[in-house]
């Protein structure tokens, strides 16, 4: 949607926000060792940049794009994953999402919309004893697919859902 | 200035249910004032969530995440009275943190 160059603005060097970013972690008294606790769990292949926050995956315009550089892994439909989104959004800006899976050792979930000019949403890292069962809002530009993807004993589960959106959320 | 994060974090008998709701614009680069003008982006990237110390969820969200952002989940453990760490960072390297206790 629009020009490709716009996203960029407003954009700090990484290095300054893996500088503000250490200094939040350190603020809340994690050791070197315990944030690599999340870090164990995630697939080599995945691109993760030092700072965590998967900089190429948010960037993909599409859907296989964002999910080959968020896990570099295929997602296999699973009935095990269970989405619940609202059939119809009258407000595109607010549509909330949840998740809940009875599959085991889930250390990953993620949210697409695949009308959205990038879309990634919102990803999700559990340590081990974190329930598989999150909610949130999302912005939907329009009609179109939310996507949940589910990281559970190495494999990546998928489920997806169409939600009706009366007005856009991505403004323009 | 008030915390930008409120929390509401309660244990039960063996989950601990964790909601938060972050002010934030979460400006997703697409929208014009009304001059016409893009409002450039501006979202949060991370937020970390630690029990006792320890990392317990991290969320990372792109701008598609809605303004002023709620997020919830559940964790194994917890009781009452324990921290409850949570930070966040956004684009432009502003953050904020705070610690809340399971009620």
């Amino acid at each position: 949607m629009k020009d490709d160059t716009v996203v960029t603005k407003g954009r700090h060097p990484a290095s300054r926000r893996q500088v503000l970013h250490g200094i939040a972690l350190a603020g809340l008294g994690m050791v070197a060792g315990g944030a690599g606790v999340l870090d164990a769990a995630w697939p080599a292949a995945a691109a993760v940049p030092a700072s965590g926050w998967p900089q190429q995956a948010f960037a993909q315009k599409s859907e296989a794009a964002a999910l080959k550089a968020l896990y570099g892994l295929a997602a296999e439909p699973s009935d095990k994953v269970a989405l619940d989104v609202p059939e119809i959004a009258e407000n595109g800006a607010v549509v909330p999402v949840s998740l809940t899976t009875s599959l085991p050792d889930v250390s990953a979930i993620s949210f697409l919309v695949s009308g959205n000019p990038f879309t990634l949403a919102a990803s999700y890292r559990l340590s081990p004893g974190t329930e598989a069962d999150v909610s949130c809002r999302l912005k939907m530009a329009k009609t179109s697919d939310v996507i949940a993807l589910v990281l559970a004993g190495g494999k990546l589960y998928s489920t997806r859902k169409q939600v009706k959106v009366t007005l856009g959320g991505c403004g323009g | 200035m008030p915390s930008t994060i409120r929390v509401r974090a309660i244990a039960g008998s063996d989950t601990t249910e964790v909601q938060v709701l972050i002010q934030h614009p979460m400006d997703s680069g697409f929208v014009k004032d009304k001059n016409g003008t893009l409002i450039p982006s501006h979202y949060i990237e991370t937020v970390t969530f630690a029990w006792n110390g320890k990392p317990v969820f991290t969320a990372y969200w792109g701008p598609a995440v809605s303004k002023d952002p709620y997020l919830k989940f559940a964790f194994k453990g917890g009781k009452k009275g324990d921290p409850l760490q949570i930070a966040w960072t956004d684009n432009l390297g502003q953050g904020d943190a705070t610690t809340a206790r399971l009620l």
